[in-house]
């Protein structure tokens, strides 16, 4: 398979961008989206577009195999790799529920209050699902248990009921592009804060909060 | 002493292990609610004590009631949520039909709420386009093999042996 892939950008400031990309490299797009997702401690941006054409890769796959013939092995290996694609892909999105179903309030009231050119955290998918949810579990608790209770106290504000994500969580990262002077903001009172460059290519172990942009850029890539 | 049936609730959840869910406690939220009434009542009198009939004294014990029905109310909730989380994951541990045994331990309440969550996740899985969606909760784990065990005649695989696509696998 040597066709491209056009994978249209989100619209963003400059307009919508489009990329040419091979299914190799789709492929690695969900991978890197994957991970990153996985080891974020919050809901990271949405990238509807790198689903919606693995999705379609998948459905091409499918197609070229019913119409191969017999050959046992050749069919094996596209199979798995079909396999190997469907999980990725399945990983990430649950990922992405569970994170959304545990800070649902949070979730959606970052969508409320996005300010506008700013990307969001929510497929429209899933923004319906968030929404659901929220209000499944709204009448829940107000059936079951709070319009039981005196008058002053029916109303829980779920935003503080519910915790959010700890952005100060540690986690591995490896520089993909070189930045200058990220500053490292201190945990401790006694602690000053500092700055550091981090090399192309290199490691390191450090708190989500502070290179969580570089996350979204694509700068550095959660491992 | 005051939020002790509250407690309980939050301590028979805690010792039920991940994964299961204990029969609804339904009298024990009952009995909850009516501590709450009790005390918001007498709270309600004593705050017209407290204020027609100057009886300041009687703030501190106004206090304490409301911190108890505060701490009854964040149990309850509690109990209430964590339930629901269980609930949630028997949709991706069973799929969509449980097992009876468990149903008994449900609430009416709580298998609506089930219900709805599974309804909400089929529309989203089959919004992810393609002909049906797609269901992730299948594909829970990475495929296993990767290799394929296959006899083949030793003409059809040299080539990809070469390739490195396949390899000669002696067991």
């Amino acid at each position: 398979m040597t066709e491209e892939l056009d994978l249209a950008g989100p619209d963003s400031d400059a307009g919508s961008e489009e990329v040419v990309l091979t299914p190799a490299e789709l492929i690695e797009r969900l991978e890197q989206a994957w991970m990153n997702e996985k080891f974020a401690p919050e809901l990271l941006e949405s990238k509807p577009e790198i689903v919606e054409c693995v999705m379609e890769q998948l459905d091409h796959m499918e197609e070229n195999l019913k119409r191969a013939k017999k050959e046992d092995l050749k069919v094996s290996i596209h199979r798995m790799e079909m396999e190997r694609i469907r999980y990725v892909l399945s990983s990430y999105l649950r990922c992405r529920l569970m994170k959304i179903e545990k800070f649902f309030p949070h979730v959606l009231e970052k969508e409320k209050t996005r300010p506008e050119g700013e990307p969001s955290s929510l497929s429209s998918e899933e923004f319906a699902f968030a929404k659901e949810y929220m209000a499944h579990t709204e009448t829940y608790l107000k059936n079951v248990a709070l319009k039981h209770m005196p008058p002053n106290l029916q109303k829980v504000d779920l935003l503080r009921a519910v915790p959010k994500p700890d952005l100060d969580s540690y986690v591995f990262l490896r520089v993909k592009e070189r930045q200058e002077n990220i500053l490292v903001e201190p945990e401790a009172d006694e602690q000053k804060d500092y700055v550091i460059d981090l090399e192309e290519g290199s490691q390191h172990l450090i708190r989500y909060r502070t290179i969580a942009p570089l996350v979204a850029s694509g700068a550095v890539q959660l491992i | 002493m005051f939020c002790e049936k509250a407690m309980e609730l939050v301590r028979e959840l805690h010792r039920a292990p991940e994964g299961q869910l204990p029969a609804f406690n339904e009298d024990g939220i009952r009995q909850v609610l009516e501590e709450m009434k009790a005390l918001y009542e007498q709270n309600q009198s004593d705050v017209n004590d407290a204020k027609s009939g100057g009886r300041g004294d009687l703030i501190p014990t106004i206090k304490f009631r409301h911190c108890s029905l505060l701490r009854n109310r964040r149990c309850t909730v509690a109990y209430l949520y964590d339930r629901l989380l269980r609930i949630r994951a028997l949709r991706w541990e069973y799929g969509s039909v449980l097992p009876s045994a468990l149903r008994f331990h449900m609430s009416a309440e709580e298998m609506e709420w089930f219900n709805q969550y599974k309804k909400s996740l089929a529309t989203y899985m089959r919004s992810l386009g393609g002909a049906e969606g797609l269901d992730i909760t299948q594909d829970m784990k990475p495929p296993k093999s990767l290799y394929i065990e296959h006899f083949l005649p030793r003409w059809k695989c040299e080539q990809l042996i070469r390739q490195g696509v396949l390899e000669h696998v002696l067991s």
